[in-house]
């Protein structure tokens, strides 16, 4: 089984300027009751989206319509707190590819890889730019190369490299699966398994 | 110690990758895991190593009447489908009404499952409260879980490491819940990301199991993968005798190698912290993430005094608990207390809630849930008669889940409600849309659930 390969994307942007947005945020723990993948995009960010009368909050960066596009733009440390992967599932399922931030927590980076989600980290300077670029020039463009590790603010041509796990970016690429790796090599687990108990 | 657990379980390395990481227990719940299993489903394979996997319904439980079925449709479904995935794959499946049922992290350890130099994963972030015996445990994603439950293994890359010292006699009134989150309020709450934590030092020393636990516990919410501390003669003496831990001969032979499980004298850490915590009060927060803690007879930071780029996440914080800053914790109101949760719903918790408020009477504009952590938590406490000292004072000991601490189930603070809480998250919305949380240790909680607004404990010991 395979997930979708991973190719540049060139998109406008969804400017999310906080910081610490938890996957309590993401994904508001009542809607994690589902027993299936699919479906959590229309609850990401419920609770900032809509009111108690589930009327859209039109002040909410989702629903301006001025803004769209595969990649979100986030203040630092983002995806902190629950490990639910329900998060991904959600950015993932409303259509974003990229997520881009100065910062990113740790479970939360593993579950986006694990998912077609690229979490792409770049210095707080440049996303500062990024930001200010897309405030200024809603539909401004970045480029994201997976390949080259770079993404570029088409507007201007700045660009930054980031950095990712030389496997996991392989794994993206080619639309690798972790698992079927795990599978190839249970001879070598049980092995271990053997040598371990005596 | 770090290296030496994580060592011993790499199955292989790939070549500029992460490592195969082998995984001795491997806990599951009801939300996390049925999208993992329908993978497995889709693969057409079956759980590698079912022995190694525990199941318990926790997150979405109800906290009353537990006898009869769920009535929130959905989540009977994840609960359902958590017990019928573990009948189909032999899983171990403790159900609701199992005597040994409760929060993943609180029975892992009661039944012994928990063991020094283990490598443990659930998925869910609070994983690190096994740590406190010395283990390698850390929360995972539900693509890791379908990984454990296919190979027994998890694809990662080793963490920094890092070693947090803490020393000094704890004043009386201030525990284990406020040494972590006066640590988290130093260091913040991304201050760990990347890190395992190594917690040592005399204050650690000195802690029961359950204290341990509550420190790793929170160690995720400083952003670290995962905190351990070594384990000791008050580690051995815990395990010993529980249901699944090792006996006779086979218990010899672990504790010979547990004994080995300690940072050697010249261990090297890629960052060291000290703190000294004989002087510090009890901790509560003021925010809506755990770094923004404070000593409860301090104030809220002034604006001028927060980095000048974190000023709009500290204002918007603010504005959402409508706290002023500037302003003392003494004397808010508080109109919910809730003790529970894989922080702190175990007997050491109960029993110091309910030593506090014996002989006084719950404040009318408090609604309080106290929930046990476990069943077998809940029948101890009966068996001490802490339920009937609860009663007495106005209080009613529940049934036990996750409960408020993640609000999955009917135990929502309602909007704009302020609440005293024993868990670990106090993020916007966590106890319920538009709760305020403020987090505080099982003494604190008790003295607003008598008084009805934020108050030092200390003033009444
Ligand atoms: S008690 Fe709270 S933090 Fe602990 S496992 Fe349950 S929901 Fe998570």
């Amino acid at each position: 089984m395979s997930i979708d390969k991973f190719l540049t994307i060139r998109s406008s942007c969804v400017p999310l300027p906080v910081e610490n947005v938890d996957t309590d945020q993401i994904i508001p723990a009542r809607f994690l009751k589902a027993t299936t993948r699919d479906g959590f995009g229309e609850n990401l960010f419920r609770d900032w989206r809509y009111d108690k009368k589930n009327q859209p909050i039109k002040e909410f960066v989702l629903n301006n319509p001025a803004y769209k596009g595969k990649v979100l733009i986030a203040g630092k440390n983002f995806g902190s707190g629950s490990s639910r992967e329900h998060a991904v599932w959600a950015i993932h399922d409303y259509g974003f590819k990229v997520v881009v931030s100065s910062f990113f927590a740790d479970i939360f980076k593993n579950n986006a890889l694990n998912n077609g989600l690229l979490p792409v980290r770049i210095s707080a300077e440049f996303l500062t730019k990024i930001f200010n670029a897309v405030e200024a020039e809603t539909d401004t463009e970045v480029e994201v190369s997976l390949e080259e590790q770079k993404i570029t603010l088409l507007f201007t041509g700045e660009w930054e490299n980031f950095e990712i796990n030389p496997y996991k970016k392989k794994c993206l690429l080619n639309g690798y699966d972790d698992i079927d790796y795990l599978l190839s090599i249970k001879d070598k687990i049980g092995t271990y398994e053997a040598e371990r108990s005596n | 110690m770090f290296d030496k657990v994580w060592d011993s379980h790499v199955v292989t390395q790939i070549e500029g990758g992460p490592s195969v990481v082998y995984i001795d227990r491997h806990l599951i719940h009801e939300v996390t895991s049925p999208q993992a299993f329908a993978g497995l489903d889709r693969r057409g394979i079956m759980v590698f190593r079912p022995q190694n996997t525990i199941a318990t319904p926790d997150h979405n439980v109800p906290t009353v009447n537990q006898h009869i079925p769920i009535q929130d449709l959905l989540s009977r479904t994840q609960v359902d489908k958590l017990k019928e995935n573990a009948q189909k794959h032999k899983i171990n499946h403790y159900g609701l009404n199992h005597p040994y049922q409760g929060i993943v992290h609180v029975i892992g350890p009661e039944l012994g499952l928990t063991q020094p130099g283990m490598t443990i994963v659930c998925g869910d972030s609070h994983t690190s409260t096994h740590g406190a015996f010395g283990s390698v445990a850390f929360g995972i994603g539900t693509s890791e879980v379908e990984m454990v439950l296919a190979s027994q293994c998890i694809l990662q890359s080793k963490p920094k490491k890092m070693r947090i010292t803490i020393d000094g006699e704890l004043m009386k009134g201030v525990t284990a819940k406020d040494i972590i989150l006066y640590v988290i309020s130093k260091i913040s709450a991304s201050g760990g990301t990347g890190y395992f934590v190594e917690f040592a030092g005399s204050a650690i020393r000195n802690l029961s199991m359950e204290g341990r636990m509550t420190v790793c516990n929170m160690s995720i919410e400083m952003g670290a993968r995962g905190g351990h501390i070594a384990p000791d003669e008050t580690t051995f003496n815990y395990i010993k005798g529980r249901e699944f831990a090792p006996k006779g001969e086979e218990w010899k032979k672990k504790l010979a190698y547990w004994k080995t499980l300690y940072s050697d004298e010249d261990a090297v850490f890629d960052r060291e912290l000290n703190y000294n915590v004989s002087g510090i009060e009890p901790m509560i927060t003021y925010g809506t993430n755990p770094g923004m803690g404070v000593c409860i007879t301090g104030s809220i930071p002034a604006i001028d005094t927060i980095e000048e780029n974190a000023r709009a996440s500290f204002q918007k914080s603010l504005e959402y608990m409508d706290f002023e800053a500037g302003s003392s914790m003494i004397g808010k109101d508080v109109n919910y207390v809730f003790v529970g949760s894989c922080t702190n719903g175990r007997i050491e918790d109960l029993r110091e809630f309910t030593n506090f408020v014996k002989g006084k009477k719950k404040a009318e504009n408090i609604v309080a849930w106290i929930v046990p952590g476990s069943r077998q938590v809940e029948k101890q406490a009966i068996e001490e008669g802490i339920d009937k000292s609860l009663e007495e004072a106005g209080f009613v000991l529940r049934q036990p889940g996750c409960s408020a601490c993640l609000a999955m189930n009917d135990d929502k603070i309602p909007e704009g409600n302020y609440s005293v809480s024993t868990t670990n998250r106090n993020f916007e919305g966590r106890q319920g849309p538009g709760s305020h949380t403020m987090l505080a240790s099982p003494l604190t909680a008790a003295a607003a659930a008598i008084t009805g607004k934020v108050v030092d404990p200390r003033d009444f010991m």
